[in-house]
């Protein structure tokens, strides 16, 4: 029962602050275009669609319908699937389970936002409960500031080391021409140099102690779809497809006054349920590649010993050792990241897209040069709510 | 059209305007209670889950973890401690008001005593040395109070 | 397809106006459903929500659920849509060999937004939405079209209110039980030329929950399943200007693959129960073709022949349809639900006897752009 999935193609705009020059319907099409051409198939050839953004960034309601001049829906099985910043990694899902049910072969996975169209705090805002919550929420950045805070506070975690994680992420994204933000000045610099200069620049405004504006994540207009295979055809499609091991998520929670500050539980159970299908007893040791989804640079720390990388404030030590950088154990965000390019929308399947070229060989410039068997991406957003999904070499047994 | 032109062609944006959404949400019979409380008692109310025995607080009708429906109120304390906290420094318009947040100000999630769950609200004080995780405040009511969460003024450090 | 059905369902009462909050209604269809199906929460491997941002008045709207809806330590996930996908993901997911049984709920309040407005955010910013369209405004263009074009008329559209509205009596769970007659609907309040208040669905508060079980989950269930046959989802184009909005090929798409799956030739005669959407009165003939009952233009003629009445061959909306009660996002769901009592034979006073097969529609979009279909049998 269910058939093997894998990713065999897949496309994104290049991430910018204003896309004046196309309205959410073309730039919705220039990524499926661009994915199309990645797997070598044309529209026809897809049997369904799934697209996801959030609603109030760009004021539309049913953007399935609005869009399905660009998205190829025309005539298509299409909806749309929407989970907050989780939606791209939602519409992953979605797709791998269309293709996995055996009712569709190819199905495209869309995700998208025009973010210049609105006031992102704003429309982020009203994610939150009207009676108690949004009265006093600062939007995003204040929900993760707390948890930095906590974070900080339980281990003696520093400004550097959150600074130090937004220097990979600016380094790993000079090796994406589709990131949002190159800080072509950082180039060649070192990183004790680079990390000095942000906690002590004066222009890097603090937003909510410890965030500064270089731990923060852009605002960007983007799109990226995805192509997901089943087995009948997915090797037919790509010399190297990208397998869907196995696939979890937790969305838990419904206020942020419950959650536990201390453990980003929904990562940590996600993940541990992905492990546990997938086989996988050691994650620092059998996955290659990680895709985080890293909304600010504390993230990069606490995170990655929730998902078991490493122990409880041993996040840190990882950064510092080099593991995570692009000749490390584990590579984390060869990309650039969230923090590089963050079209809601679209973020978290760009999460798996990025996970799924590794795999397939086919990351140019960012491809992590070890061998990759095992690709980890992962879906952030709402009431800290988690996607995990494990993308693979081998076809699953 | 010539290159040229197309060099030119300024690129337009069509605005919403003054578009508003406007929506009359149900507090619900435990969350009204807890208004009510609020506004005529200054009093403050958790529920209880009849299974895992969690105080949630506000009020609400189902324990997520037990999926049982609850309906003991309890009272929690207007005083309680500081769980998790930040100094809000950014400028952005608050959608409830089309007004600009003034900024600093701490914003704090409180476990008031008695309670499982943390309430997220703001501080009488954007002073990170004394706004700390593990610091001690008690709620500030309004004189007058409507029946929304901002009956509670502030926390105050104590 | 292999095999997946419906093991439990559960509806609120639809009402004008509610006074329990999304998650209360969420709440409350679900663990209907669960009673139904006679089991508990964690028989349910996994859970699809159904709900949209604009209707709830909250981005993420999904999030005021995720505790109502069962989320606790399960795989979860939200179709911004008409039930009808969310049953067609959560079928999906149960056919996947990650998931035995889904539960998929929708909700929507909408006592609680302007309809207006909500239904007016649908249309492009740039080039329509200025002119003030909304649904009921847009629907008014299509029944104007559809007249044109086949000269159905205000009588004909009369008749499916009638109809509708004199089935909704034998529905504890509808919103409006009232018999009218033509006159009465001729006669009502115009609210868009050509359509008058009778025409129109009411606005409504309520929420829906089903439970879909594979074939080796069905050894958790008692009852029987009412087994999906067929299933299938299809989208039109988007511009009004570029589709012709007297026909829907959409539907007729996706009941070509839906009938196909189930072995269906000839549903006017195999099918014993259709629920379908009916938005407003003149869908309801329109949706008439697209389905394959009547021949293109002839949607008309099929509600004068009687044939779609209670005593009829093919008894159209026994429950009342949306006319009595549309509530948004749960209105494909419910539709569903519907066709499954009338399997079970527990339809009461509204049951069509002997339904071993029907049809339940939900519809997407302005002028019922996107189409979902469910066949289903014992």
């Amino acid at each position: 029962m269910g058939k093997r999935v894998a990713v065999v193609g897949f496309g994104q705009t290049i991430g910018r602050s204003s896309r004046k020059d196309v309205n959410g319907v073309e730039i919705i099409n220039e990524a499926v275009v661009a994915a199309l051409a990645d797997a070598e198939l044309t529209i026809d050839d897809i049997d369904a669609i799934v697209i996801g953004n959030m609603d109030h960034f760009e004021g539309i309601n049913y953007v399935d319908s609005w869009s399905v001049e660009g998205s190829g829906g025309v005539m298509k099985p299409i909806f749309k699937v929407t989970t907050g910043g989780t939606t791209g990694s939602s519409v992953a899902m979605c797709a791998y389970y269309h293709a996995a049910s055996g009712m569709f072969d190819r199905v495209l996975a869309i995700g998208w936002e025009k973010n210049s169209e609105s006031d992102t705090t704003g429309a982020i805002i009203t994610a939150f409960d009207p009676f108690w919550e949004r009265p006093n929420i600062g939007g995003a950045i204040a929900g993760l500031a707390v948890e930095a805070s906590k974070y900080m506070s339980n281990y003696g975690v520093t400004e550097r080391d959150g600074a130090r994680v937004a220097v990979r992420e600016r380094l790993h994204a000079l090796n994406n021409p589709y990131a949002h933000l190159h800080q072509e000045w950082m180039k060649g610099m070192e990183v004790d140099q680079l990390v000095e200069l942000l906690v002590t620049s004066e222009q890097n405004q603090v937003l909510a102690y410890p965030l500064r504006m270089s731990d923060m994540c852009p605002r960007t207009d983007g799109a990226a779809a995805v192509v997901f295979a089943s087995e009948d055809v997915a090797e037919k499609i790509a010399p190297i497809p990208a397998w869907v091991v196995a696939t979890a998520n937790r969305h838990d929670y419904v206020y942020l006054g419950d959650l536990n500050w201390d453990v980003n539980e929904t990562l940590r159970d996600a993940s541990r349920k992905v492990f546990e299908k997938a086989g996988i007893k050691e994650p620092l040791k059998e996955i290659d590649v990680c895709e985080l989804y890293m909304p600010y640079s504390y993230a990069g720390l606490k995170w990655m010993e929730n998902i078991g990388f490493c122990g409880p404030g041993e996040g840190p030590k990882l950064l510092w050792d080099g593991t995570t950088d692009m000749d490390g154990e584990l590579p984390v965000n060869p990309s650039g990241g969230v923090m590089s390019y963050n079209a809601i929308g679209a973020t978290a399947l760009i999460r798996v897209g990025e996970a799924a070229i590794q795999v397939m060989r086919k990351a140019g410039t960012r491809q992590v040069q070890k061998d990759v068997n095992y690709a980890l991406s992962t879906g952030f957003g709402g009431c800290s709510w988690a996607d995990v999904m494990l993308l693979g070499k081998n076809k699953p047994a | 059209m010539t290159n040229q032109e197309e060099k030119k062609q300024e690129l337009l944006t069509v605005t919403s305007g003054e578009m508003y959404q406007p929506y009359n949400w149900s507090a619900g019979s435990r969350g009204s209670r807890f208004l009510t409380e609020l506004k005529e008692n200054k009093r403050l109310f958790g529920i209880k889950c009849p299974k895992c025995g969690r105080v949630y607080v506000p009020p609400r009708k189902v324990c997520g973890r037990c999926y049982v429906a609850m309906d003991e109120l309890v009272p929690v304390s207007d005083e309680g401690e500081i769980v998790v906290c930040a100094i809000i420094e950014f400028g952005f318009v608050d959608p409830a008001t089309g007004v600009q947040r003034p900024v600093p100000y701490g914003y704090i999630f409180v476990r008031l005593d008695g309670a499982d769950t943390t309430l997220p609200h703001f501080c009488n004080s954007a002073d990170p040395e004394k706004v700390k995780v593990g610091a001690r405040v008690k709620a500030v009511f309004e004189d007058e109070r409507k029946g929304t969460l901002m009956d509670i003024r502030h926390f105050e450090l104590i | 397809m292999e095999k997946v059905g419906i093991v439990g369902v559960g509806q609120t009462k639809y009402e004008r106006k509610k006074e329990d909050t999304f998650a209360e209604l969420v709440f409350e269809a679900c663990t209907g459903a669960l009673a139904d199906a006679g089991v508990g929460i964690e028989d349910i491997d996994n859970v699809v929500t159904v709900s949209n941002d604009f209707w709830d008045g909250r981005t993420i709207s999904s999030m005021a659920v995720m505790d109502a809806a069962g989320s606790w330590d399960k795989d979860i996930s939200t179709v911004e849509g008409d039930g009808v996908f969310g049953a067609m993901y959560g079928m999906m997911r149960a056919l996947s060999g990650s998931f035995d049984t889904t539960l998929v709920v929708a909700h929507v309040k909408g006592s609680e937004g302007n309809m207006n407005l909500i239904t007016n955010a649908m249309f492009d910013p740039i080039f329509q939405r200025q002119l003030g369209i909304d649904a009921t405004s847009s629907a008014a263009l299509q029944a104007r079209s559809y007249m044109e074009k086949t000269g159905a008329t205000e009588e004909d559209f009369a008749r499916v209110s009638v109809k509708n509205h004199g089935n909704g009596v034998n529905n504890p769970f509808a919103q409006i039980q009232k018999k009218i007659s033509v006159d009465d609907v001729m006669k009502s309040r115009k609210i868009s030329e050509p359509l008058k208040l009778f025409d129109c669905s009411p606005i409504t508060d309520g929420a829906a929950a089903i439970v879909i079980s594979n074939e080796k989950g069905m050894k958790r269930f008692k009852k029987d399943p009412v087994w999906i046959l067929g299933a299938a989802h299809i989208s039109d184009s988007y511009t009004l200007g570029y589709r012709d909005l007297t026909s829907s090929p959409a539907l007729e798409a996706a009941v070509k693959k839906a009938y196909g799956m189930a072995g269906i030739t000839d549903p006017l005669k195999e099918l014993d129960v259709v629920e379908l959407a009916d938005v407003y009165s003149y869908m309801e003939l329109l949706w008439y073709e697209g389905l394959g009952l009547a021949p293109k233009g002839k949607g008309a003629d099929l509600i004068r022949s009687g044939a779609t009445a209670m005593d009829g061959d093919l008894p159209v909306n026994p429950s009342g349809g949306l006319l009595c009660a549309h509530p948004v996002l749960v209105a494909g769901l419910a539709r569903i639900i519907e066709a499954t009592l009338q399997i079970r034979g527990e339809a009461g006073d509204r049951q069509v006897k002997g339904a071993n097969k029907a049809l339940a529609h939900g519809i997407n979009g302005p002028c019922g752009q996107a189409h979902g279909v469910f066949v289903l049998g014992s």
